[in-house]
């Protein structure tokens, strides 16, 4: 599995959604179960992270001579 | 000879002839208000005039309430409506339906064949909206830099999604420059950069203002573009050409940043839920697998070799228990029958015979016993054995016996 510090927030809280339909989908062993557990927990740290420490870049093509409103 | 008609015939003739004509019946006609009148009624009274005519007009409330903007007093107008007279003042009038500023009825007319046009090419078709998407890396936005809407959409972006990044592509907005410049500055973001949706504003202004995005070459431009469009253009009631060619109209520039991301409390809540969630399903599994580790346990009880051992070993012991009273009962059986065999074996002794007075005879010269009385002839010897020991005796014949008896006594 990918290591979830590099992952974007659209695919870790994707990847999050998929842990949980597979616990509720029941099949799996014990083992199983709390491997992804884990991982889920991780991957909803690291999505809580990304929102409360972004913070908005902002930049701007070169392109027309100013333009005014 | 002319026939004489009263006024209201003649003026009722006059109606007919007006009411009659289809030009008269839906026309646009332009001129200078004067005299305005809103009465308290709501129906507006209004003169329009050129420099060598003029027309009484009336809208009536209904019409009133539904203009964008009330005639002033000296104000280039033009009215839509009917002609017809007004019996009681002897008057012909207009009956305006609607009012508009002077020049807005060319654009209009533009605006209107535009539309078709680009609506028959199929640009506005439902099936060419692509989807935004939900969690924009880049977003791509034109306008001015020096415009309010740029800033009032950065502050939307900072509180909802800050995990994006924005990227300018300045243009003018408005005035005669403004349709090439849009037009470049769509075709620069998507030839130069990577992102995820694009968003074209402009903040509220008039018609003329906001006209460079009826624009055909700037409506051509949005339809060509590579990446998403959403269009926040004026106010909510302002519907541009960009609006319908692009994949999402938003109602203000605000609204655009608001459509093109998620909300960041809202993606906090969403993962606490799923956390509860996963909370729940892992109590769930645990609980689930003790309960059947439960009944596995129950179940390995009743079929583990330990137990299958213990049956065994319970099973052996009744066996030992039961043989060792069968054993008992037959050696108890046993000893019995010995004990009366020994005992038979005991009173068939020939010892025993000899303790009741009885001797054993045998031949003395080869021991043979004699059983019998026959086959013996006299002077045989015989050993004669008591229980007590041996006597050696000689087998004599009857007659000769008897002479001993006599003489020895």
């Amino acid at each position: 599995m990918s290591d979830i510090s590099a992952l974007s927030f659209e695919a870790a809280y994707d990847e999050l959604e998929g842990i949980i339909a597979r616990l509720e989908s029941g099949d799996l062993s014990l083992d199983e179960s709390v491997t992804l557990f884990e991982r889920g927990r991780q991957l909803s740290s690291h999505c809580q992270a990304l929102l409360d420490q972004a913070e908005l870049r902002v930049s701007q093509l070169s392109g027309d001579a100013r333009a005014d409103e | 000879m002319s026939f004489t008609y009263t006024i209201s015939e003649l003026s009722l003739y006059i109606r007919t002839l007006f009411e009659g004509d289809d030009r008269l019946a839906d026309v646009w006609v332009q001129g200078e208000v004067s005299n305005m009148k809103r009465a308290a009624s709501g129906h507006w009274y209004f003169t329009l005039k050129d420099s060598s005519a003029q027309i009484k007009c009336v809208m009536w409330r209904s019409s009133a309430e539904r203009q964008s903007f009330i005639p002033q007093d000296g104000a280039a107008i033009e009215a839509r409506g009917y002609i017809s007279i007004y019996e009681a003042q002897g008057a012909y009038q207009l009956y305006a339906s609607e009012v508009r500023q002077v020049g807005a009825g060319d654009l209009y007319q533009q605006f209107e064949r535009l539309k078709l046009q680009l609506q028959a090419e199929g640009l506005f078709d439902p099936g060419r909206k692509r989807p935004i998407p939900a969690f924009p890396r880049q977003i791509g936005i034109v306008t001015s830099p020096e415009a309010a809407a740029y800033q009032d959409v950065q502050n939307v972006l900072r509180r909802r999604f800050p995990l994006t990044e924005v990227i300018l592509s300045p243009t003018l907005v408005q005035g005669a420059d403004a349709p090439a410049q849009i037009v470049r500055a769509l075709r620069r973001i998507n030839d130069r950069t990577q992102v995820d949706v694009i968003l074209l504003i402009r903040g509220g202004g008039s018609i003329e203002d906001l006209w460079c995005f009826n624009d055909e070459q700037v409506a051509r431009a949005v339809a060509e573009s590579r990446i998403p469009v959403i269009t926040g253009v004026g106010h909510e009631t302002d519907f541009t050409i960009v609006d319908f060619v692009s994949d999402l109209r938003a109602p203000t520039p605000s609204a655009a940043a608001e459509l093109a991301t998620p909300d960041r409390d809202e993606l906090r809540r969403n993962l606490r839920d799923l956390d509860d969630t996963l909370h729940t399903l892992i109590d769930d599994k645990r609980f689930d697998l003790q309960t059947r580790l439960a009944a596995a346990q129950r179940t390995l009880g009743h079929v583990s070799p330990r137990s299958r051992i213990d049956s065994q070993r319970q099973r052996l012991d009744d066996w030992n228990a039961r043989l060792s009273s069968a054993q008992l009962s037959q050696l108890t059986l046993w000893r019995e029958r010995l004990t009366s065999r020994a005992a038979a074996l005991a009173s068939a002794d020939p010892r025993a015979i000899l303790k009741r007075g009885y001797a054993i005879v045998s031949r003395s010269d080869d021991g043979t016993r004699l059983d019998q009385a026959a086959g013996t002839s006299p002077g045989t010897g015989l050993t004669i054995q008591f229980f007590d020991g041996e006597l050696k005796a000689r087998v004599e014949d009857k007659d000769s016996h008897e002479r001993y008896k006599r003489t020895l006594f």
